[in-house]
């Protein structure tokens, strides 16, 4: 076992924010077979910072939510950077609704700095599409598992992360605030972001530690390949041991997952 | 007076003789405090409203006497080790006189039964951590046990920093307890008081079977400064507001606040036959 703190946390954060790190896509194109993406929340648009939809994992069924930022600049333009808006969360609710009608199981990818902070976004709803996603996670009829691959922003990365099982990658992330905006607030200067990194415990060894999460996958001295598999082997566990829960049971144990999570005396 | 004066013996460390006059910001008028809460925490001069004290909005809204506490003792255990938060706790505690940021209960609106969350922003913003979401938890928990709607004053700046990824878990843990409650059959009235933003309005603030806002209060997601920043766009005027949020579709009614308590007696009432 690597040593937690063998890199300083914000080492951590470049790790998760770099620009050459995988994302959604790519767990989707190594691990789902036959995916057929599907779009749009019905409502309003199709949100491209969000890609999902249904494929195999091995020979089982299971609805994929991604999180994507895109490779080029015009990709990333198109994506908004990863940062989804209100559509984005509402295909995802959507398509997870449409998991539970088949109780086939939902598999969501994390990675982005947070919710599209905008005019129209507000116009649309931003909150509430986060709120509805929250509520209606807590209750979906099927198993849910959560993967931070990338940066896991606040608000806009738990809007995909209540869920059965949460899985980290070792390098990624996962915060209520970036240690940026953490810093400007609190020492008025977003240079003391390092500081801020290591005072917010956001690393996958302390949401380890906090039982924030249930498992890393080892990113040290593996391929992007092997890291895949890696994942990949997990997640067909999980999915197993999960579906052969009853549904009351398994939305017992997610609420206690969350229940659990705090402290006070 | 006499209601007022027994929340703060009860419910804080403070005292309503020793209260000074308030002073409007907007129109610098000053108002001696028993006037102050006769007019609802609403400057006289100019309508201004003011950030109402969790005391201030139960001496406003519930029975005489038919206020009972719960969880009033839980303090945060600074589960992050956070610069300075133990301190900022204290400096907290003294200048609010509550050991959190929301006061729960059961009380009588009008003679109609309801447990009651009330959150003060004179505690950190209304922030939420840990406790924060373990009252409102146990509090829609205990509203499920005993058949009661719940109705929730909300203010706040949104998740807590100091208390990390504990804090945003509990935007997930509060939204499994409002989805059992609602599953039980049960009202939950969310009133959006100035300024709800951030996690808040991301998780409970928008849960509501009936979400009512004050006037003008500023009700959103993103915060200003980081919308102007990130996009480099003006903000349109009343921008976050609840007239804007009213006009998008986002909550159900304004209400003025003389008659907040009247409007959620008549709702409380139209729910009680099922």
């Amino acid at each position: 076992m690597a040593k937690a703190d063998s890199i300083t946390a914000y080492e951590r954060v470049q790790a998760a924010r770099n620009g050459k790190r995988p994302m959604g896509s790519y767990y989707i194109e190594h691990m789902i077979d036959d995916f057929v993406e599907l779009h749009g929340d019905r409502r309003f648009g199709d949100d491209a910072a969000i890609v999902a939809g249904i494929g195999y994992i091995n020979r089982i069924p299971v609805t994929v939510i991604a999180m994507e930022r895109g490779e080029t600049i015009e990709e990333r333009m198109k994506r908004n950077f990863g940062c989804p808006e209100p559509e984005g969360y509402r295909k995802a609710l959507r398509l997870m609704k449409e998991a539970e009608k088949f109780h086939r199981p939902v598999i969501c990818f994390i990675g982005s700095s947070g919710a599209y902070c905008g005019i129209d976004a507000e116009e649309r709803g931003q909150g509430l599409a986060i709120a509805e996603n929250l509520y209606e996670m807590m209750g979906l009829k099927t198993p849910i598992i959560s993967v931070v691959v990338g940066e896991g922003g606040s608000g806009g990365a738990l809007a995909l992360g209540v869920c059965d099982t949460a899985i980290m990658l070792e390098n990624a992330v996962y915060s209520v605030i970036s240690p940026e905006g953490c810093a400007s607030i609190l020492w008025k200067d977003a240079t003391k972001a390092p500081d801020a990194a290591e005072h917010l415990k956001l690393t996958s060894y302390d949401l380890l530690k906090f039982e924030v999460v249930e498992k890393i996958i080892r990113e040290e001295g593996k391929t992007e390949r092997e890291i895949c598999s890696a994942l990949k082997r997990f997640l067909l566990d999980e999915i197993m041991r999960l579906q052969t829960l009853p549904v009351s049971e398994l939305l017992d144990e997610r609420y206690e997952k969350f229940r659990k999570i705090g402290a006070y005396r | 007076m006499s209601g007022i004066k027994d929340f703060f013996s009860s419910i804080t460390k403070g005292n309503a003789e020793q209260q000074p006059p308030r002073v409007c910001k907007s129109c610098g008028a000053e108002i001696p405090y028993a006037d102050y809460v006769e007019n609802h925490c609403i400057c006289p001069e100019c309508g201004t409203y003011f950030r109402m004290r969790a005391v201030e909005r139960l001496d406003a809204t519930v029975d005489a006497g038919s206020f009972q506490e719960i969880d009033r003792k839980l303090k945060s255990k600074d589960p992050i080790k956070f610069p300075d938060y133990a301190q900022k706790l204290d400096k907290a505690e003294k200048a609010s006189g509550l050991n959190e940021g929301v006061v729960c209960g059961t009380a009588k609106i009008e003679g109609m039964d309801t447990a009651l969350f009330i959150m003060d922003s004179a505690f950190m913003m209304g922030s939420m951590g840990t406790v924060v979401g373990e009252k409102i938890t146990r509090l829609f928990e205990k509203a499920i046990a005993l058949n009661l709607p719940v109705v929730g004053f909300i203010t706040s700046g949104g998740a807590r920093m100091q208390e990390g990824i504990f804090s945003l878990m509990q935007m997930a843990k509060v939204s499994g307890a409002v989805k059992r409650h609602s599953e039980a059959g049960l009202l939950y009235i969310a009133v959006l008081t100035d300024p709800t933003t951030g996690g808040i309005t991301a998780s409970f603030a928008m849960q509501g079977d009936i979400i009512i806002a004050e006037p003008k209060a500023l009700i959103g997601f993103a915060g200003q400064r980081v919308i102007e920043q990130t996009t480099g766009e003006k903000l349109p005027a009343g921008f976050q507001r609840a007239e804007f949020q009213l006009e998008h579709g986002f909550v159900d009614l304004i209400e003025e606040r003389p008659r907040m308590t009247y409007t959620l007696a008549k709702l409380l009432a139209l729910h009680r036959h099922v």
